[in-house]
């Protein structure tokens, strides 16, 4: 019975269910909201910023507290409801299962929790733009006294209320949903499935599942002291002498906004290789399965994904050179962060050498799921070069905050995050709906995006170098200096409203296959992973993970959970 | 066909497991097919009444270990409030930490939180005692859950009055003046009891629902599962309050 039967059988009761499947797709559909609302902001603030008079939906003539508001709820929406829900909730839902051999989760009413949680938390997060002063305006990191005080600014009252509600409810959630996935990968693997036969994915998920319990529950915590400060007179973040319209706020006031700073980045630097390492295990996995050749390394792959969860939590500092913190501080932070680009630079390398050995006995012609992998691969390391350089405490005390820092991680988290999303989905459509997606207009789609992605996020380098600085709502006015900039902005705009219409040719394509694609066989792509053979556990597994032309005289892949082949 | 097969170096060429690694081998006595006096080697699903207990162990091992997170953050924050003054306008460093003295209740409230794990501690004893769980398993009563609940019964009427005790200690500072929005390091004390005093309030009511598991739920394993989760919980949550009120008592 294909899998797509199986999970149609329950959208009877689909509300309530705990199938880790039908969990999987909720969450992705989730994602695929927020991932809509989320560039619909951004295509405002680009609007915004070149034609600061121009009418727009829903806002009129965005004042500039609006363009902060679209900033904020922009990074917002991104990076959490779609590069965390999306790779860690959604993917592993759907696949970590079967990749393990088990034929459900370990505490499947715990997932289930986990996403009516990210629910809430969704609609708690869009309430925000409904209320009496609209959506909070400090941008997705928040710092005090601006998010601390409710009077400080427009939006900062019941919208930055909501707005913490919603992060409280989704720290929850994600803690829940790393429980389960830490005591499946531990304790449901199936027979024979070692920790060092289990596919690179799910190495992968397993230590986001370790960064995502450290890092949000101290965001949790930083979330309930933002609260306590704003509603219980506490001033775990407010400083002293805070004058707001000429009035003393909080008179017996003596915290530190860098309190804030040090927790919300010790949660906010894990949290993106949260968003990047599942695409990392999954670009593994589909050069492999695409060059018809093994992964380099296996074990060093392996490393490489352990050494970056481990240095991704002693990194935090980075995002803090110029925020008062202590220069020594400022040092230490810079030799962890460079030390980090050793092992990133590793797998790149790893991936590369795929490339280098699978060049003759690769797929032919190579399919979009292998397309967006290379996309990733190429955004990976556009955006992981700049990195080091913003490393360097003395280069980050000009680059901080403007646009160079913009390009670096759009580059890196955004665009490389969302062509591994995309790569996703276009391999793992089989699982879900029994068809392929259509290639031609799969294509495309993946030329059309990678041109208008590069199109708009590298000329930002440009502009970051000269100078121009995050969240100005215009380049005209009195900030004459940055007018110049405004054909660099102009082109950036055009090309981001490319890249938007770009990805309706996906949104066309996901549901015209879902009922009109070809349909696919049970392995249409012949990987060795289980996911993609139907046996329903009882399984033994009896070789690593990805084993493609091991043996010159057999067909040049086998299940990992194959008997042994036939010799001739 | 060739009397013998040569096999070409090309065939020869074999695994390719990566740096220096060897294939993938099943060491097992029995090759996992159980007969072994190891139940660890046998098939998933077939190691022993315990296996479902360690899983979700585990998942509470895992969920503690981001509340300790949590707690981290807290006493994080404490000790940067401890150690962040001022300078007066004569550039003298002046400290802005004013040192509370932690009611005497908290001790005798600390002195209960440690019986009632140990109350907890002999209910779950009581749970896992083999011959017991023998007779529960055969179905011939429910000895084990006999002698349990009042144990358990005790811990609840134990961490309530822990609570009731916190409350007090609450008055007692009130009384005195402060509140917990009246100096910074009133904020932390307020705050420390208050977050473990949730935590607590979750522990009591998972102890009620283990006492009702303990009479509705048919099968030993899920009754010992329960009970068994609860106590860990409650232990941890006694463990962190010896921390934390270290840290109150000794830290300030």
């Amino acid at each position: 019975m294909s899998l797509r039967l199986q999970t149609e059988h329950l959208q009877r009761k689909w509300l309530f269910t705990t199938d880790h499947r039908a969990i999987g797709i909720a969450y992705l559909l989730l994602s695929l909201v927020a991932v809509a609302v989320g560039t619909v902001l951004s295509i405002f603030m680009r609007i915004h910023l070149i034609a600061p008079d121009l009418k727009l939906p829903f806002w009129g003539v965005v004042p500039p507290e609006g363009y902060l508001a679209l900033v904020t709820m922009h990074g917002t929406l991104m990076v959490f409801f779609v590069l965390t829900t999306a790779p860690v909730n959604g993917f592993a839902s759907l696949i970590l299962p079967a990749q393990i051999g088990a034929r459900r989760m370990a505490l499947p009413l715990l997932n289930a929790l986990s996403l009516w949680l990210t629910l809430i938390s969704f609609g708690v997060l869009l309430a925000a733009f409904f209320v009496r002063g609209g959506a909070p305006i400090s941008g997705w990191t928040n710092y005090p006294p601006l998010s601390a005080i409710a009077a400080a600014g427009p939006g900062q009252a019941a919208g930055m209320d909501l707005w913490l509600v919603s992060i409280g409810i989704f720290c929850l959630a994600s803690v829940l949903s790393a429980i389960n996935l830490l005591t499946t990968i531990i304790s449901k693997r199936c027979e024979g499935m070692t920790l060092m036969r289990m596919p690179l994915t799910v190495w992968a998920w397993l230590v986001t599942a370790v960064l995502i319990l450290f890092a949000f529950s101290i965001l949790l915590a930083a979330v309930v002291l933002l609260l306590s400060d704003r509603h219980l007179a506490t001033s775990f973040f407010v400083p002293p002498g805070e004058v707001i319209d000429g009035l003393l706020v909080a008179p017996q006031a003596n915290g530190s906004p860098m309190l804030w700073l040090h927790l919300f980045w010790f949660f906010g630097h894990p949290e993106v290789y949260i968003a990047v390492l599942p695409a990392m295990g999954l670009t593994s996995s589909l050069l492999a399965n695409f060059t018809r050749r093994p992964v380099f390394g296996y074990r060093f792959m392996v490393a490489t994904t352990l050494a970056i969860g481990f240095f991704g939590l002693l990194v935090w500092g980075h995002h803090m050179f110029v925020s008062g913190m202590n220069p020594y501080a400022g040092t230490a932070f810079a030799l962890t962060t460079m030390a980090i680009a050793v092992p990133s630079s590793a797998s790149v390398l790893g991936w590369l050498l795929m490339l280098l050995r699978g060049r003759d006995s690769r797929v032919h012609p190579l399919p979009t799921a292998m397309l967006f992998t290379l996309g990733f691969l190429s955004f990976f390391i556009a955006g992981g070069l700049t990195g080091p350089i913003l490393a360097q405490p003395v280069l980050d005390a000009y680059l901080h905050n403007t646009y160079f820092v913009v390009a670096h991680f759009h580059l890196i988290m955004a665009m490389a995050g969302m062509f591994s999303l995309f790569a996703a989905v276009y391999y793992w459509f089989p699982l879900m709906t029994g068809r392929l997606m259509n290639e031609r207009l799969g294509k495309w789609h993946f030329w059309l995006s990678l041109i208008g992605a590069y199109a708009t996020f590298f000329p930002m380098h440009f502009a970051g170098l000269a100078g121009q600085p995050r969240h100005y709502a215009q380049l005209t006015g009195s900030t004459s200096t940055l007018g110049s900039l405004l054909p660099l902005q102009t082109g950036i705009t055009h090309s981001a409203l490319f890249l938007a219409t770009a990805q309706l040719l996906f949104l066309v394509n996901l549901v015209w296959s879902a009922r009109h694609g070809r349909v696919a066989g049970v392995n249409p792509w012949q990987a060795t992973t289980m996911e993609w053979a139907l046996i329903d556990s009882d399984c033994k597994v009896v070789r690593g993970p990805y084993e493609y032309r091991f043996h010159t005289n057999l067909p040049d892949f086998i299940l990992q959970c194959a008997d042994e082949a036939e010799q001739e | 066909m060739p009397a013998t097969f040569t096999r070409t170096p090309a065939e020869i060429d074999r695994k390719d497991t990566g740096i220096g690694g060897k294939p993938p081998v099943d060491r097992r006595p029995t090759g996992g097919g159980g007969g072994d006096d190891n139940w660890d080697n046998h098939p998933q699903g077939r190691r022993g009444p315990r296996e479902l207990l360690t899983r979700y162990r585990l998942g509470l091992f895992f969920a503690l270990a981001g509340d300790l997170m949590f707690f981290i953050a807290l006493v994080s924050a404490f000790f940067v409030r401890q150690n962040a003054g001022h300078f007066d306008p004569r550039d003298n460093y002046v400290s802005d930490w004013h040192p509370l003295a932690v009611p005497p209740i908290l001790w005798i409230n600390t002195a209960i939180l440690l019986l009632s794990s140990a109350t907890i501690e002999a209910a779950r004893q009581h749970l896992f005692h083999e011959v017991d769980v023998m007779e529960e398993w055969l179905g011939l009563g429910r000895p084990a859950v006999r002698r349990a609940s009042p144990w358990l019964v005790g811990t609840v009427i134990l961490g309530v009055m822990f609570l009731a005790g916190q409350w007090i200690a609450w008055q007692q500072l009130a009384s005195q003046g402060m509140f917990f929005g009246t100096n910074e390091n009133s904020h932390f004390f307020y705050l420390i009891t208050a977050t473990h005093g949730i935590h607590l309030v979750l522990g009591i009511l998972a102890l009620a629902v283990a006492l009702c598991a303990l009479f509705l739920l048919r099968r030993v394993e899920m009754r010992q599962i329960v009970v068994d989760c609860t106590a860990w919980y409650w232990h941890t949550m006694g463990f962190f309050w010896i921390f934390l009120f270290v840290l109150l008592t000794c830290f300030q």
